[in-house]
């Protein structure tokens, strides 16, 4: 029978030790060396039963098939686009996963997307080497015209989004902004100028107490003394 | 003139007073500062990102590159020629061979991690600095790792068995070793051991067995710094 070395959502460092024993798996940054369970990454432990998982709490992002990203055209290929994602690795959306109509070998496709314009996309296929597809084949994915960019950690855009997305509509009811986050830790905005900068205070508050309890009543709170209105 | 008493009057096998801090430089993916006495040792890790130029890309894993630099007012004595020379080259080779057994570079194939160590002020042990800084510094950036790495320095000045030496010490005249060190942790491999000076082989065998216990006080105060950043992370009141 095996033992588990540390406790519940205890914070660890890459190389501790984390469980002895086969009767342990690790997922997420945890890995095996022999009977034992070492962290990859400093993390925060979950323990269920008998899985062991690492949620990292530092670090740039690593595409993921099914991960919904904001992208930037940096290029504009044969058949398709070249997408900045704000990491290692560029992905390509092919001229088939973003128009719907025929279009004819040499066309011009920059009256589609040109250098410079901001999608809203799917991942669809990450390669062993890191080659990434996108798609705006799917319910919610969109050019976005106009706003701007924010840059956000990625391992924190869960809390932006919140429980049940409870953050994120919070944060769009009070300051009447659009709001997109990609799950790379682009966030995409669009408001008057003012509500764009309430909304980025809140971004960065929301950056710097992350993984803090009662974060979503601590940012209401915020909200409610600079807008003065009653969140409900 | 024999050597018995250690010019800053701590025990043969005490370290220098060591301070350690994550996430200094706020531009950086992940940085680091290391102190140990008088050698002050910045590491920024960036990355990991796109290799240029392209030749370079390793299809089959990430690279990570070293640079180690002294600041050209931090040497004991004449000041340093800015830039590059051998001795940094070579530090900085020996620097990306210490830590290259931990760092788990196969998730980003194509890429580079990028880490850079400065010192502001260096009195001896600037490569285990050096080396302990980067360690922190890429666990900060969350690059996964195996393991943390811890380097320190030992060695012999006349007939004694020193640990953490001194500028002054190094340059004692009479018969003198500096052997700079760097642990795996878990594993207690050596991934860095070079040396200076000349030493009779019972000696290093003893001094391998003080280094893995000094490097394990260096690994105490990396861990207790990369707690310190994220603790508020794990107070009992975190995320559901």
């Amino acid at each position: 029978m095996g033992v588990v070395k540390v406790k519940d959502k205890e914070i660890v460092i890459p190389g501790q030790l984390l469980a002895e024993g086969m009767d342990f798996v690790p997922t997420g940054e945890a890995y095996r060396e022999d009977d034992k369970i070492y962290s990859k990454r400093i993390g925060l432990v979950e323990i269920n039963k008998r899985v062991i998982k690492v949620i990292p709490l530092s670090g740039s992002y690593s595409p993921k098939e099914g991960d919904t990203v904001i992208g930037v055209v940096t290029d504009v290929l044969v058949s398709g686009w070249r997408i900045d994602l704000g990491c290692a690795y560029d992905a390509v959306l092919p001229i088939k996963d973003a128009v719907n109509e025929f279009v004819k070998r040499g066309d011009d496709l920059t009256k589609y997307l040109d250098i410079g314009d901001v999608i809203f996309a799917k991942i669809s296929r990450v390669t062993s080497q890191m080659l990434v597809d996108l798609t705006l084949k799917d319910k919610g994915l969109t050019r976005l015209v106009g706003g701007r960019i924010v840059k956000f950690p990625s391992v924190k855009v869960p809390r932006i989004i919140g429980k049940n997305a409870s953050m994120i509509t919070m944060l769009k009811k009070a300051t009447g902004c659009k709001i997109y986050v990609g799950r790379n830790g682009y966030i995409w905005i669009d408001g008057k100028p003012n509500q764009e900068l309430l909304l980025m205070k809140a971004i960065k508050m929301i950056d710097e107490l992350a993984h803090t309890s009662g974060l979503t009543d601590r940012v209401k709170a915020f909200l409610e003394k600079e807008t003065g209105q009653k969140l409900g | 003139m024999s050597f018995d008493k250690r010019i800053d009057g701590r025990g043969f096998l005490d370290l220098r007073p060591m301070e350690a801090k994550v996430g200094v430089i706020e531009k950086a993916d992940g940085s680091a500062y290391f102190r140990m006495g008088d050698t002050v040792a910045y590491a920024a890790v960036y990355g990991p990102r796109e290799l240029v130029p392209r030749f370079k890309q390793n299809p089959k894993t990430g690279i990570l590159r070293c640079n180690y630099n002294m600041l050209p007012f931090s040497g004991v004595g004449e000041r340093i020629r800015p830039g590059g020379n051998r001795r940094s080259k070579e530090i900085s080779m020996v620097t990306e061979k210490a830590l290259l057994p931990v760092v788990l570079l196969d998730h980003f194939p194509n890429s580079v991690v990028d880490v850079f160590i400065e010192l502001p002020q260096t009195d001896a042990g600037s490569r285990c600095a050096g080396i302990t800084a980067a360690a922190l510094a890429l666990a900060d950036a969350g690059i996964p790792m195996k393991d943390l790495v811890s380097a320190v320095a030992v060695g012999k000045v006349d007939d004694k068995l020193l640990v953490d030496l001194r500028y002054e010490e190094e340059a004692f005249e009479g018969e003198v070793s500096d052997i700079p060190f760097a642990f795996i942790h878990n594993t207690g491999e050596i991934s860095l051991l070079q040396m200076d000076g000349i030493i009779d082989d019972e000696s290093l065998i003893k001094l391998v067995d003080l280094a893995r216990d000094a490097a394990e006080k260096v690994y105490e105060v990396q861990k207790k710094a990369l707690l310190e950043k994220f603790k508020k992370v794990g107070d009992g009141n975190e995320r559901k």
